[in-house]
């Protein structure tokens, strides 16, 4: 395979070429915490890197399953490896000059204000329906100035068309179906998971792009 | 009266925890917006709801 060396400006020019000057500029200046990387934040933060998001906080703890293949942006020869580190392998092929800063942690009622304080735009991608409502109580309560993109409701063999954003006081955004639980239904799909991540990661563009309704 | 989630209800002058533990809603798995700000879960205990509050309470549902 031939050996492609691509400067930052190559891939600069070839944004602004899809997603116009304007948007990519203000892409480029973005930055976004992804808090969980599964079949939610690994979808999103392809999706983010790929827009030319120029920096992205990729927070999780856990390490590649056997059962995470179907639907999260991860590889056979990534089992075992962390998340963390496996995903930031990907982003970097895409991506090459996204700016990555990545923390091997679990996030909790103790340290989650310090870990994305620096982040005005945050994704909820965690799998557990407390752990979420934790995310958006304690942000809220201590950075009300911050915006979350969280998903909810996303399992299941339901119809795509069930799937939406939808927007909860100012600055909370929640995206999914918001009723079938991944504890509660059988399945959890590529195509529907991916469908939850695709919402949450174009919430996030349009608020990069200063569009704050759904 | 109080709209929550779209219904009139009458319970104007309970607190959102007082409101919250007469219903099915597990505390640790939800939102609770009132006239267009999320009450954060410390200050349930003492924010009075009033006539013509308006409600939305986003419950969430695992998996991601």
């Amino acid at each position: 395979m031939k050996n492609i060396k691509l400067t930052k400006n190559d891939i600069y020019r070839a944004l602004e070429e899809r997603q116009g000057k304007t948007l990519t500029e203000a892409l480029s200046h973005a930055r976004v915490a992804i808090c969980g990387l599964g079949g939610l934040g690994s979808n999103v933060a392809v999706m983010l890197a790929r827009a030319g998001v120029g920096s992205l906080h990729l927070i999780d703890f856990d390490a590649v399953d056997i059962t995470n293949l179907n639907r999260q942006n991860y590889t056979v020869q990534q089992l075992g490896r962390y998340k963390t580190d496996a995903l930031c392998e990907y982003l970097l092929s895409v991506a090459p000059f996204c700016n990555i800063k990545s923390e091997i942690v679990k996030l909790n009622e103790e340290n989650i204000c310090d870990i994305l304080c620096d982040d005005s735009i945050i994704c909820e991608a965690f799998d557990s329906a407390e752990t979420k409502a934790m995310l958006v109580d304690l942000i809220i309560e201590k950075y009300p100035e911050k915006y979350i993109v969280s998903g909810s409701g996303m399992a299941g063999i339901g119809s795509a068309n069930k799937m939406q954003t939808r927007r909860v006081g100012k600055r909370l955004y929640i995206c999914g179906d918001e009723i079938s639980d991944a504890y509660e239904e059988t399945a959890l799909l590529s195509s529907r998971v991916m469908l939850c991540a695709a919402h949450e990661a174009h919430m996030i563009i349009r608020l990069i792009a200063g569009e704050y309704n759904v | 009266m109080v709209k929550i989630n779209g219904r009139e209800e009458s319970v104007d002058c309970m607190t959102v925890a007082e409101y919250l533990k007469g219903t099915a809603y597990d505390t640790r798995r939800i939102a609770f917006e009132r006239n267009g700000d999320i009450v954060p879960k410390s200050a349930y205990d003492n924010t009075v709801l009033e006539n013509g509050d308006v409600i939305e309470i986003v419950s969430f549902v695992g998996g991601g």
